[in-house]
């Protein structure tokens, strides 16, 4: 069949009209397949949600009990029918229980690979090419300047910065998950075994991903014990970017700005934000990622979705692979 | 490179000047020689380098990238070096490795012509992302991170526990890659030795007047001068070597031909440098709009120097002839000086004159309703006093006439850096006006210190609750003529400007007291700002 009318865009997300569910929706509808937990992707109120375990337990912890209607946990590799279309999971590397969802009917295979990235990730499973007609692939750097440098060198750069600046509080703007518990478990790989501080709004998911066995070293809350600013200086403090623009940020002795993201690649994007010491970690895939992984794949078409569009479609047409921008709305092309 | 690169990239980002040393004076003392050295030259703006035209380097991508996306890439990062040292890919089997920054420097500078293509092309593919970018920047000229030349001279003198004003004297007699001079700082040799002395020597600075300073001062142990509001400079005409210094140390001498020729006397002096007559042609000495005429350039036209003839005013004496007069008294300095001056050219020189007074509170009168507007204050020194570089308090004094106050309304915020990070401490504020039949704000300057911590908090609150628009990390703020925020800002001087929309700017603005008591209608028009320019010149 037409890959098309497999899966469309409609305005409440990517549409499966035969199996009669859309996948990762914007608005609330009667069933839906949730790639990963980032809020632009798994919002509560749907009927029916269809994701892994750690997805469904992830939108636990951000929504509450009644997050929707009912939820069923799949596990990967498994193969479940949905009013006659073949669903599949397969791990995504994006985040903690992230996956790509394979659908499949009348023989024509359409993979949605939801957020991902290929590099080695201590907090989950590493992302799985599968061969299909169809591979719609995010594009969030999807432009030939983002070449990610490697994440130890990164983290090397803040105990450097601990070393060098040692009356300083170190505070990391990251992403709450996923991002937020990479950089603990990078640095502690690194050997950096003191205790990390993290803001309030990480403690539960934090607190998750250790149940998953994932070694996060000692976690400490970023409170004041007695008002003693001298408490912090020298440590590493973690906590979501738009909370060091806070009020919350002034308990910090003289605090040393640091975001952990794929968009510190670019100068200009760091010193808008006032960050003193850029590190590239990025739970996307860079350009080169992106390209291999369509070579890899090598699927009939790609179609292109949030991010930059234009660059991967123009590289698509100059290999010859059948490509187009997919323009789906509601998404978060920023956040990482 | 490497090294050099990941520091370009910290002191672009580091706010903090203590910081900045601090990432400079480490990488000072880790990095080898000769990089270090041509390190401090780029930074110091000392390196000549032949550049590249940003024409080049675009070509030399260009012939393996595919140009509609690279044209995307360009218009997502904005700067050419930035967006080239990120798309870059260097042939496959080619591995970065790290190219010395003085390799690389050298290899640049006996580069013909003919070949520079093909070397940067192979510096690009050899380079990694960061080092590429700190090339691209040094060869297309124009680091632009934030650092001056004196900070770097900190950086300096803090990685050799050397006093800074060793280093500034230094300075100007040595040249990249600093080669003796980092051998000293390392404890390896002895100082260098000069072989040009008509160099720099660091000036003698005053402290300002606080409140209590001149309990217990007794006024006939002090001599009082104007404080004239032109630039301080120092000239040296050392063994027929003349030279023109700001009091940063930087050589100005290619903006003011005709004070140079005219300074036939040798020896190194101290004073202000102005435009229009000295008091030996009885012609009025002119403002310092009408100084910035001549400053900043590297050559000038006939026309300039018979429109704004410049003069130097003379305060002090360093070097008479070849001898050092530094640890002479004031008064003995000042008696040489006089002589000197009075053998110079009176359309080019003359002394500073002393201000008579017996009492504080008379100087006080004086300070506060000086005879000519060029004059911002009184100087105040101990009559004994050696010459002494730096900024030592007890031997000079300055006393400032009052500054300007208006009151004006808060437009836009933004974060400040560091500790500031989380409060709106930059301020822009406004006056009204009449545009189109419609009264108006419009900004007249920036202010991010004068107030105290507690007066921030209300400000940041204010700014917080009262967001009309975002523009990236400014924000505008409500400012209607029933609503909004009022501050009285000093400033000590106006200036006309086509820079900015209103056509004045301050100097030295800053927030005085919140006025929390005014409504914005109440705050200044911009005429009264126009006035006060017009009143001076």
């Amino acid at each position: 069949m037409k890959p098309d009318a497999l899966l469309y865009p409609a305005p409440k997300g990517l549409y499966c009209e035969i199996g009669d569910f859309y996948i990762d929706p914007v608005q609330p509808v009667d069933r839906a397949l949730i790639t990963h937990g980032h809020s632009d992707h798994a919002r509560a109120g749907h009927g029916q949600v269809l994701a892994t375990r750690e997805t469904l337990d992830i939108m636990r912890i951000r929504y509450g009990e009644g997050f929707c209607g009912t939820s069923q946990a799949v596990a990967l590799g498994e193969t479940i029918i949905v009013n006659g279309v073949e669903v599949r999971f397969h791990p995504a590397g994006h985040v903690l229980g992230s996956a790509q969802i394979s659908v499949m009917a009348k023989g024509t295979r359409i993979v949605v690979s939801g957020d991902y990235k290929r590099r080695r990730d201590p907090t989950c499973l590493a992302f799985e090419p599968v061969p299909c007609d169809v591979f719609i692939t995010e594009a969030t750097f999807g432009l030939p300047v983002f070449h990610h440098p490697d994440d130890r060198a990164e983290m090397q750069k803040l105990l450097t910065s601990l070393k060098q600046f040692p009356e300083r509080t170190h505070v990391v703007g990251a992403y709450a998950l996923g991002k937020a518990q990479r950089v603990i478990a990078l640095l502690r790989e690194q050997g950096y075994d003191e205790p990390i501080y993290i803001h309030g709004a990480l403690q539960k998911l934090c607190d998750y991903y250790r149940s998953e066995g994932i070694d996060l070293g000692e976690i400490r809350p970023a409170t004041l014990a007695a008002d003693d600013k001298q408490d912090f200086a020298g440590t590493v403090v973690i906590g979501p970017p738009a909370a060091f623009a806070d009020r919350w940020a002034r308990r910090f002795v003289d605090p040393l700005a640091i975001f952990a993201s794929g968009w510190m690649m670019i100068r200009q994007r760091a010193k808008q934000r006032g960050v003193e010491l850029p590190l590239v970690i990025s739970d996307h895939c860079d350009w080169p990622e992106l390209t291999q992984t369509i070579r890899e794949i090598g699927p009939a078409q790609v179609w292109v979705t949030h991010g930059r569009e234009e660059a991967l479609v123009r590289w698509c047409e100059l290999e010859g692979i059948a490509a187009r921008p997919l323009h789906l709305v509601g998404y978060d092309d920023e956040g990482e | 490179m490497k090294a050099f690169a990941e520091l370009l990239d910290r002191l672009v980002l580091t706010p903090q000047r203590n910081a900045k040393i601090r990432l400079l004076a480490d990488y000072f003392v880790t990095a080898s020689d000769p990089d270090r050295g041509y390190a401090l030259a780029a930074i110091a703006g000392t390196l000549s380098l032949a550049t590249v035209k940003p024409a080049m380097i675009r070509d030399l991508l260009l012939e393996r990238m595919d140009e509609v996306l690279f044209r995307y890439s360009y218009d997502y990062v904005g700067d050419l070096a930035e967006t080239v040292s990120l798309v870059w890919e260097p042939p496959s089997g080619v591995v970065p490795d790290d190219i010395p920054l003085g390799d690389a420097i050298e290899k640049l500078q006996t580069t013909g012509r003919a070949d520079v293509r093909s070397v940067v092309r192979d510096m690009l593919d050899r380079l990694d992302t960061s080092a590429r970018f700190a090339f691209l920047k040094l060869v297309t000229g124009g680091l632009r991170i934030g650092v001056s030349a004196k900070l770097a001279k900190q950086a300096l003198a803090e990685m050799g526990g050397k006093d800074v004003t060793e280093i500034e004297t230094l300075w100007h007699g040595l040249a990249p890659p600093y080669l003796p001079l980092f051998q000293w700082l390392t404890g390896q040799a002895e100082r260098p030795v000069l072989s040009t002395p008509a160099v720099f020597h660091s000036v003698m600075l005053a402290t300002p007047i606080g409140e209590g300073d001149l309990d217990g001062l007794d006024p006939k142990d002090f001599a009082a001068e104007w404080k004239w509001d032109g630039i301080r400079v120092q000239l040296a005409n050392i063994g027929g070597t003349r030279r023109l210094y700001s009091r940063s140390g930087d050589e100005i001498s290619g903006a003011f031909p005709d004070v140079l020729e005219a300074a036939d006397f040798s020896g190194i002096i101290d004073g202000e440098l102005l435009v229009g007559g000295t008091s030996r042609t009885n012609r009025a000495t002119r403002t310092f709009s009408d100084l910035q005429q001549r400053l900043n350039r590297k050559t000038v036209s006939r026309k300039m120097l018979d429109e704004y003839p410049a003069f130097i005013r003379a305060y002090d004496v360093l070097f008479s002839g070849e001898t050092d007069v530094r640890p002479e008294g004031f008064l003995a300095r000042r008696a040489m000086l006089g002589d000197l001056m009075e053998r110079a050219s009176p359309q080019h020189f003359d002394l500073s004159p002393l201000v008579p007074f017996s009492s504080w509170e008379e100087l006080d009168q004086l300070r506060s309703d000086p005879p000519d507007p060029v004059i911002e204050g009184v100087m105040l020194k101990r009559l004994d006093s050696p010459y002494t570089a730096g900024r030592a308090k007890g031997p000079w004094f300055k006393w400032k006439r009052a500054p300007y106050n208006v009151d004006a309304v808060l437009m836009y915020a933004q974060r400040g850096h560091g500790k500031r990070s989380s409060y709106y401490s930059d301020f822009t504020f406004g006056v009204w006006t009449e545009i189109d039949g419609k009264e108006t704000l419009v900004p007249v300057g920036k202010a991010y210190f004068g107030f105290t911590d507690a007066e921030l908090e209300i400000l940041d609150r204010f700014v917080r609750d009262n967001t009309t628009e975002r523009f990236g990390p400014v924000r505008a703020v409500r400012a209607e003529p029933d609503f909004g925020f009022v501050v009285e800002v000093a400033f000590e001087g106006l200036n006309r400007s086509t820079r900015h929309k209103s056509g004045v700017a301050m100097r030295f603005p800053r927030i005085a007291r919140l006025r929390q008591d005014k409504l914005p209608h109440e705050a200044d028009r911009l005429e009264t700002l126009q006035a006060m320019i017009e009143s001076k010149s």
